[in-house]
């Protein structure tokens, strides 16, 4: 205890750089996964190049990729730019899927009647199949989000920042305070994060509460 | 008005859904297609707003080509009407409806307001405004899809068999519910059904399709029901159409006869212990029948025996009649007149009679 209350500020400067790097990536991991959902879930030839492709990159173990990326995009080695873009390459690889599936289990019948409404179909996948997949790719994100935040921790093996440098330091210097405060606050934060996607979940879908208690 | 002139449609597999289709659905009049499945008659109707395009052949709506018109403005002047309601899950029931409104670019506290006026239009009480499609019934839900529908005052409804997928008693009021719709809004309704006694329920007019997208009959139900076409047309009409035909003949000469009453609160009859007495209340309404003088020296609303089924003179038919003389219990069917009043008695005969006459009418026209 004495570690932790002897170096918080260092701890807050680590938890923010640790948020910085985990929760951009999701965001831009979503919001390139939406188009590319949206693509695998037009045809059937689609959907099975997008699901590989994506399946495949989630293979490429992290350190690996931390590594490579620098001679690949000519960046610097410790360029944090590197983690940013590798974890929005895992989380595009793990929502494209869950995007496609969500956009998957719309029904039918609903896609159908809003197309004879009158609805074109960009406008229709904005304001009908986007909103009614939402409860599907949230729980992606969650997933996402939790993945992304413990994944930061890989990044300080080869000198990132964030919280995973507690476990670097730590170990290298023999505080094991200083190695368990950094698993529990990384646990925290995945849990804080992954409750407030839950809260946001239930407020953009009020609907789905309303079939809870239909009957 | 909506024309099909030789409107085939065929899928890339090679199977034809619909052949050389030639047909006029008038303006202001309920079209019932009805056929076996397989028969193309929702190929039809998805094809009068585009859902599916023709191979080959014409559709116009009011005299214009509907391939002229780009699609999603087609639709949106297009109402429509999808078996379990195809309702938005993630709208409430007030913003379902107003969705064409709101498509065709209306400001949404007028698209609210005509929402609103919609609901009480086909019957949902205000306080399901803010509910989602899930709380509601089945047949709640149909009702939002016919408001959905209407909600922008299209002159064309299409309907897919919007009332299979609810039960039987709640259908039948649908049923009455548009029909009571459509005689104060005189849309243009194009209605697929696979239920023949739907079709000649609420048809103007019945196109019966046969497997293969051809057109077997297209008459109005009477006819439909009175001379099918070929074997085909009278295996699908099916039983008991000699009976059903009878809804569609009009009862306007159908002598009355007399029937021995009896006021609530009077002396009871006497004499014949086995004559049939029809017990009227102060309004002259049939409250059921006496047999012989009852139990008690006055006649009672009580210990009657049920009356069968009424026949309305104002609006009967051949149909109603004579249920109405099968079913009550002396022989004598009761007629009441529009303020449900007793009118006079019917007998079977001369129901028998009166159809005799209509026949030999329509054999010398």
């Amino acid at each position: 205890m004495t570690w932790v209350l002897g170096n918080l500020e260092l701890i807050g400067d680590l938890t923010l750089e640790h948020l910085v790097f985990a929760l951009p990536p999701v965001v831009i991991g979503l919001l390139l996964a939406i188009p590319l959902g949206w693509l695998a879930n037009r045809t059937r030839t689609g959907r099975t190049i997008v699901i590989n492709l994506a399946g495949l990159l989630y293979t490429v173990p992290s350190l690996a990729l931390f590594v490579i990326l620098p001679a690949v995009l000519g960046t610097g080695i410790l360029d944090s730019i590197n983690v940013i873009i590798a974890l929005t390459v895992y989380t595009l690889a793990l929502l494209v899927r869950t995007v496609a599936d969500a956009l998957s289990a719309v029904p039918g019948t609903v896609i159908d009647s809003a197309t004879a409404m009158g609805y074109r179909p960009v406008r229709r996948f904005l304001a009908v199949e986007l909103p009614l997949s939402i409860p599907v790719v949230l729980a992606g994100v969650r997933v996402a989000a939790v993945s992304s935040i413990s994944l930061v921790t890989v990044g300080s093996v080869i000198g990132f920042g964030g919280l995973g440098k507690m476990f670097t330091d730590g170990f290298q210097r023999d505080i094991p305070q200083e190695i368990i405060a950094g698993i529990v606050l990384v646990l925290v934060i995945a849990l804080v994060v992954d409750g407030l996607l839950l809260l946001l979940g239930r407020a953009l879908t009020p609907w789905t509460k309303a079939r809870a208690g239909a009957r | 008005m909506i024309e099909f002139r030789g409107v085939t449609k065929r899928f890339p597999d090679g199977t034809v859904a619909v052949d050389a289709l030639d047909l006029t659905v008038d303006a202001g009049k309920i079209t019932v297609f009805v056929g076996p499945s397989g028969c193309g008659k929702t190929t039809s109707l998805r094809m009068i707003n585009r859902m599916i395009d023709p191979s080959d052949g014409v559709i116009s709506v009011d005299g214009r080509d509907i391939m002229s018109v780009d699609a999603a403005d087609l639709r949106r002047g297009i109402g429509y009407v999808i078996q379990q309601a195809g309702l938005f899950p993630h709208r409430t029931i007030l913003d379902n409806i107003a969705t064409v409104p709101m498509l065709l670019g209306w400001d949404k506290a007028k698209a609210r307001k005509r929402s609103a006026e919609l609901m009480e239009i086909v019957g949902l009480v205000p306080e399901m405004a803010k509910r989602y499609p899930a709380q509601l019934s089945g047949g709640q839900q149909q009702r939002v899809g016919v408001a959905r529908a209407l909600a922008a005052d299209p002159p064309v409804l299409l309907m897919d068999e919007p009332f299979s997928a609810v039960d039987p008693v709640v259908r039948e009021s649908l049923q009455e519910e548009l029909l009571r719709l459509q005689s104060e809004l005189g849309k243009t309704i194009v209605f697929v059904t696979h239920d023949i006694d739907e079709a000649v329920k609420l048809g103007d007019k019945v196109a019966v399709f046969r497997t293969g997208g051809i057109l077997a009959q297209y008459d109005d139900p009477g006819h439909l029901l009175a001379r099918p076409a070929d074997d085909f047309v009278d295996g699908f009409v099916g039983r008991d159409r000699g009976y059903r035909g009878l809804g569609f003949l009009s009862s306007a000469e159908l002598p009355l006869g007399e029937l021995p009453t009896v006021t609530v609160g009077d002396p009871a009859p006497t004499g014949d212990d086995a004559a049939w007495t029809l017990v009227l209340d102060a309004d002259r309404q049939p409250q059921g029948w006496l047999q012989g003088s009852g139990d008690g020296p006055r006649v009672t609303a009580e210990h009657l025996v049920p009356g069968g089924s009424l026949y309305d003179v104002s609006s009967g038919s051949l149909r109603s009649a004579l249920d109405a003389a099968l079913s009550s219990p002396s022989g004598k069917g009761v007629a009441i007149d529009a303020d449900g009043a007793f009118a006079g008695s019917i007998s079977a005969d001369d129901v028998l009679t009166a159809l005799a006459r209509v026949r030999s009418a329509e054999a010398a026209a």
